[in-house]
């Protein structure tokens, strides 16, 4: 792999950048692999590239259905934040909260991780109650976390409407100085340089149309390029687990929706933070590149089509405007949808299933960006070991079953 | 934006007035307390989830404040059909196979 540094821009600018070796290979599939991850996303391309770089596992394909990085991982809002309340999910945010910030680094590939902060605005009594509550369970964690109030966040924000005749007036947030965003692209293209890099073949236009299963244990994939064997599967798929389930012949507890984000025209610098606010439900950064990234909650029926409904759209604007009247006449640029797969209790599921050798990594619903390295991390331990990673543990299926579940609906005040 | 017909009201309405509500004919175990913790699990938290024909619940919120099922393929989001509570879909995965050769026909929402 040519190694990126400034002096190799410069040497390859002297030839006009007409001599960059390709990122990856685009290689024809083998027969028989040690370990198959399904999915070419963020996630599925970061479990690749720690099981060859942590586990030594290298005989490994990423199977895509469409090209890498497609999916979910080119549609969110590159929000990176780890302020979760309960002990089990803050610890696995706040894993792969580390892992970013060393992830330009260990992938010599820049991911443009910018700490610029996330703001989550209270608006009620019970917002900032709430809000407390978070700060001091993020702080007991070694969580960075604070409590601002209205001063201090127009200090941060001055163009935010804070004043107090506002219909939702702006009582005070929460503030995590070390969240950000990251390039969402640059994270997918990382990782699978990473990956092909070490050996693991990245399978583009494979899709997968079934699984070989024999005496209650995974052979392989069946695919539209022929079947790939391999004795573990790990099907990292989003919205489309729920599919690859049902040809495994389980069923999961996750529901597909469609989640919509739009970007404006590009604009001056104005907005050097990340502002949520889950009680008019919008959040809002300013890319690099000087757009808005506005998103809001999900289209609440079920949907696979990629696209969502106008009236969600105008809800989300209408909550960025009421924080930031400055916005109205912004023009929007692009909008899109994508399809996140959400759980009862909105956390993930890390998890062996009925099949033995075959595993899950999905319902991260509407958050699954900012795990990414950590998903990819414990999802490869997972998988590797044949045991769930130590963080993984408490997101297995069965969680639905026992009742034991990680209950961050709401109370961890997400709008995502 | 969906049109929905609403078949309390006898009428289009648009999406806004409505909230979907989920996966319709889930059946409560009619023992609760003699229902094991599986399936117990099962009928709270298992979905059909398909990709494709859906049979769901939807409420006339800003309307009659009705539920009703909507049949409503969850690829193209085209309704199908809806029809009141106790009612049994016509237009399911299996009749939409078989009408599947004879040209696609379903226009609008069903009565």
């Amino acid at each position: 792999m040519q190694h990126y540094s400034g002096f190799g821009l410069l040497k390859h600018g002297l030839s006009h950048h007409e001599n960059w070796q390709r990122m990856w290979r685009n290689p024809v599939p083998k027969a028989q692999y040690d370990v198959i991850i399904v999915g070419g996303g963020g996630h599925g391309l970061a479990t690749a590239y720690y099981l060859a770089k942590v586990h030594g596992i290298t005989n490994v394909a990423v199977v895509e259905k469409g090209w890498l990085g497609g999916g979910n991982t080119a549609r969110n809002t590159t929000i990176v934040r780890s302020n979760y309340l309960w002990d089990e999910a803050a610890w696995l945010y706040e894993h792969a909260m580390k892992l970013w910030e060393g992830l330009s680094q260990d992938l010599n590939y820049n991911v443009m991780f910018s700490q610029r902060g996330v703001m989550n605005l209270g608006h009620t009594l019970q917002d900032m109650r709430d809000i407390h509550r978070r700060v001091n369970a993020n702080r007991l964690n070694g969580i960075d976390g604070e409590v601002l109030d209205v001063k201090q966040i127009q200090e941060i924000v001055p163009h935010m409407d804070c004043s107090a005749n506002r219909r939702y007036p702006v009582m005070g947030a929460s503030w995590q100085p070390r969240a950000g965003v990251a390039r969402h692209d640059a994270v997918a293209w990382g990782f699978a340089r990473g990956a092909d890099a070490l050996g693991v073949d990245l399978l583009q236009q494979t899709e997968v149309t079934g699984f070989r299963i024999s005496g209650g244990k995974v052979l392989g994939v069946e695919t539209n390029r022929g079947f790939i064997g391999a004795k573990t599967v790990g099907c990292v798929a989003a919205g489309n687990s729920g599919v690859l389930a049902k040809m495994a012949g389980f069923k999961l507890p996750v529901e597909s929706h469609p989640l919509q984000a739009l970007v404006s025209e590009p604009m001056k610098p104005i907005l050097d933070t990340v502002v949520m606010s889950n009680h008019v439900h919008g959040y809002v950064s300013q890319s690099d590149k000087g757009d808005l990234v506005i998103g809001a909650g999900i289209d609440g029926y079920n949907g696979y089509g990629q696209r969502g409904s106008y009236p969600t759209i105008e809800h989300t604007l209408q909550a960025i405007v009421e924080l930031f009247p400055i916005f109205s006449r912004v023009r929007m640029n692009r909008q899109w949808g994508g399809i996140v797969d959400t759980t009862p209790d909105a956390c993930p599921i890390i998890s062996a299933t009925p099949v033995g050798g075959l595993f899950f990594n999905c319902g991260w619903g509407t958050g699954g960006f900012k795990a990414t390295p950590g998903s990819g991390h414990v999802f490869a331990a997972t998988l590797a070991e044949g045991k769930a990673h130590p963080l993984a543990a408490p997101f297995t299926i069965d969680r639905f079953i026992s009742g034991k579940l990680i209950d961050e609906h709401g109370a961890a005040g997400v709008a995502h | 934006m969906l049109h929905i017909y609403c078949p309390h009201c006898d009428e289009y309405r648009e999406e806004e007035e409505f909230r979907p509500k989920g996966e319709a004919h889930i059946a409560r175990p009619a023992d609760p307390e003699n229902t094991s913790d599986e399936d117990w699990g099962n009928y709270l938290f298992f979905r059909k989830n398909p990709r494709g024909l859906h049979h769901e619940q939807w409420f006339h919120s800003a309307g009659c404040r009705k539920f009703f099922n909507v049949t409503r393929d969850t690829v193209s989001y085209e309704i199908l059909e809806t029809y009141k509570p106790g009612q049994q879909p016509t237009v399911t995965a299996e009749s939409r196979q078989a009408q599947a050769s004879a040209q696609a026909s379903n226009q609008g929402a069903a009565k």
